[in-house]
């Protein structure tokens, strides 16, 4: 197990790495001088040439791209054009809204997908079955953005339900919870199909287990059979599946901010790419592509526990 | 002997038009193929003909038309500029379809070149490009497409960028893998073994059997890829104004949210009945032709 903890992190450390490069390569073909987009059109040449030395501009490509990666090992991100502040505290600012929403779309995936995929396994071939079959393929197909916007029309707009815009008053976690509904809904819905699906297949496999056949013959009640010792293994590939699923839900958490104006990394991202403010940019991205790959080197560190085949595989 | 060679070694097919009947029959034999198809074909359709099923164009603005509410002269209303959304819908469907297409031949194209490469090249050089695969998957697709957008600016370009990086590793990948395994297998090892060259060993024994699974996966792709053009358009950051996306009409109906909520649910419902469409049609396909895939899901 130490062995494949070993490899799987030195692979993780590699990925960065790698995504750093491309990042690197991405911000420096930008077309224009950073230098003269930092200081706006009013700045003098030796302003602009003052900045260039500051900023590291001057020095050869690998200096510059040696540079960008040790500090942003350390934690040092740069600093953003605006109000000059650090990137890396802007970026820690926004995270917990953005964590916050994943946490939410999690519990509605959680909360919808396993009770659905359980109903599903058990009423096996029925008309429950195959309604919950089309609705988990209809919920992970509809994109995320899309969901947002109907949501809004229908929850905040016609019915007037849950508010529509912002975090919620600090300080009070009633007011921020309802402003959450809505916006983590968008981001976990397409997720409830991803669980439900998940969970059904296991539960299938499951249930035709020795162990079961034993408690059936005991003759242990269906409900207790099914909750209490089919569901309890049958969840267990889910815990992995979403260590990717909270990944793919930075995306559509992008979406979620920016349709019901919380604030957060995604619409710090966007906001950032209208003010031309690439330090912030790049931050941002290099922060959650970290993010993303730790979750799944989480995930994937859990499943080689849990499972001694795929240890093998690395 | 070369007539005799050819009879063993070709069985008698029968002629295209008939496979691909039959295929029809069997997905819509399936309610969801069904349905799919008609959903699909409901797309397509509309998209071919768009000039000729709106009276409208698309682009035309007409100030004293400003926020109509749905009516038989305009079946989805008017936008802020007095343009036709039913047409824009339609005119839409166009640029959503050929990006599509477009984007997922160009993916997989530098997929199944890539995956070959790896699969069938030296070591060194497939765990290079596997690193490379997993590094670009390291990004959440969305923060991807926000960062080339600084690079590229909004443009159908960047979209069409966007999709080929999040497709292009997951290909490259399924087509590796079975190389893999074909490489070792006897008639390419007999192949090798005649003198065949790499080309043609790869263009002719492995690439056939590669194919059939990565076009059913490709053609499960096509709602993502509708998604990642609507959602970048939708952000301002795919097509550009003036023309026609269902993201840009969802984005317009979003700013204009409270007073005309008809414009949001215009770019709304081709979004979701397509992504349905393609989806259902993808399912059925696959559970119709190769069910081992169900697996990768």
């Amino acid at each position: 197990m130490l062995n494949y903890a070993v490899k799987r992190l030195l692979l993780a450390v590699a990925i960065v790495s790698v995504a750093m490069l491309l990042l690197f390569t991405m911000i420096y073909l930008i077309p224009g001088d950073p230098a003269a987009v930092a200081l706006g059109p009013r700045a003098t040449e030796a302003m602009r040439e003052a900045l260039i030395v500051k900023m590291g501009l001057d020095q050869p490509v690998w200096v510059q791209f040696w540079n960008f990666f040790t500090r942003a090992w350390m934690g040092d991100l740069g600093r953003e054009v605006l109000s000059e502040r650090p990137v890396a505290q802007v970026v820690m600012e926004n995270l917990p809204f953005t964590m916050a929403l994943i946490a939410g779309g999690m519990t509605w995936s959680v909360a919808l997908g396993i009770p659905l995929g359980c109903w599903a396994a058990v009423k096996r071939g029925s008309w429950a079955d195959r309604l919950v079959g089309v609705l988990s393929v209809a919920v992970i197909a509809v994109p995320s953005f899309v969901i947002a916007i109907y949501a809004l029309l229908i929850f905040a707009v016609a019915l007037r339900w849950l508010p529509a815009i912002g975090a919620g008053e600090p300080g009070n976690p009633g007011d921020q919870i309802t402003h959450l509904i809505l916006p983590s809904l968008a981001v976990g819905l397409g997720w409830v199909g991803y669980i439900a699906r998940m969970v059904r297949a296991s539960m299938l496999e499951v249930l035709e287990a020795q162990h079961i056949r034993t408690a059936r013959a005991f003759g242990l009640p269906d409900a207790m059979i099914t909750y209490r010792y089919a569901l309890t293994i049958a969840i267990l590939p889910t815990i992995t599946l979403l260590g990717v699923g909270i990944g793919q839900m930075l995306s559509s958490a992008v979406f979620a901010e920016i349709v019901f104006a919380r604030p957060g990394v995604g619409k710090l991202v966007y906001d950032a790419i209208l003010t031309r403010n690439y330090p912030l940019v790049s931050g941002a991205v290099l922060v959650t592509t970290v993010l993303f790959v730790l979750l799944n080197l989480a995930a994937d560190l859990l499943i080689g526990a849990l499972d001694p085949r795929v240890r093998s595989k690395l | 002997m070369s007539a005799a060679n050819s009879d063993f070694t070709r069985p008698a097919r029968r002629p295209d038009f008939a496979r691909a009947f039959d295929a029809v029959r069997r997905i819509t034999a399936e309610p969801l193929g069904a349905l799919g198809i008609f959903l699909v074909a409901l797309m397509i359709g509309g998209a071919l003909f768009a000039d000729w099923l709106s009276a409208y164009e698309p682009g035309k603005i007409s100030p004293r038309d400003r926020f109509l509410v749905p009516s038989w002269q305009h079946l989805l209303g008017t936008d802020q500029l007095g343009r036709d959304l039913f047409s824009r819908v339609l005119h839409g469907g166009r640029i959503a379809l050929t990006v599509a297409l477009f984007s997922t031949a160009v993916s997989l194209l530098i997929g199944i070149v890539l995956g070959l490469i790896a699969g069938y090249g030296p070591r060194w050089l497939d765990n290079l490009l596997l690193l490379l695969f997993d590094s670009i998957k390291s990004f959440p697709t969305v923060m991807l497409a926000l960062a080339l957008v600084t690079l590229f600016g909004p443009s159908l370009t960047a979209v069409v960028i966007v999709v080929v990086l999040v497709n292009v590793p997951g290909y490259a990948r399924i087509i590796r893998t079975q190389t893999l395994a074909l490489k070792e297998s006897e008639f390419v090892t007999a192949a090798e073994s005649m003198g065949a060259g790499t080309v043609r060993i790869l263009r002719v024994h492995i690439l056939p059997n590669v194919l059939g699974p990565l076009l059913i996966l490709t053609s499960m792709d096509i709602p993502v890829v509708i998604a990642i053009e609507a959602g970048m358009s939708f952000l301002g950051l795919g097509v550009r104004p003036p023309t026609p996306s269902w993201g840009s009409i969802l984005n317009d109906g979003f700013t204009a949210i409270r007073d005309t909520p008809w414009i949001a649910i215009a770019g709304g419902l081709p979004i979701i009945l397509t992504t349905l469409g393609f989806t259902f049609l993808g399912e059925t396909m696959r559970d119709v032709f190769d069910p081992r895939l169900k697996r990768h899901a």
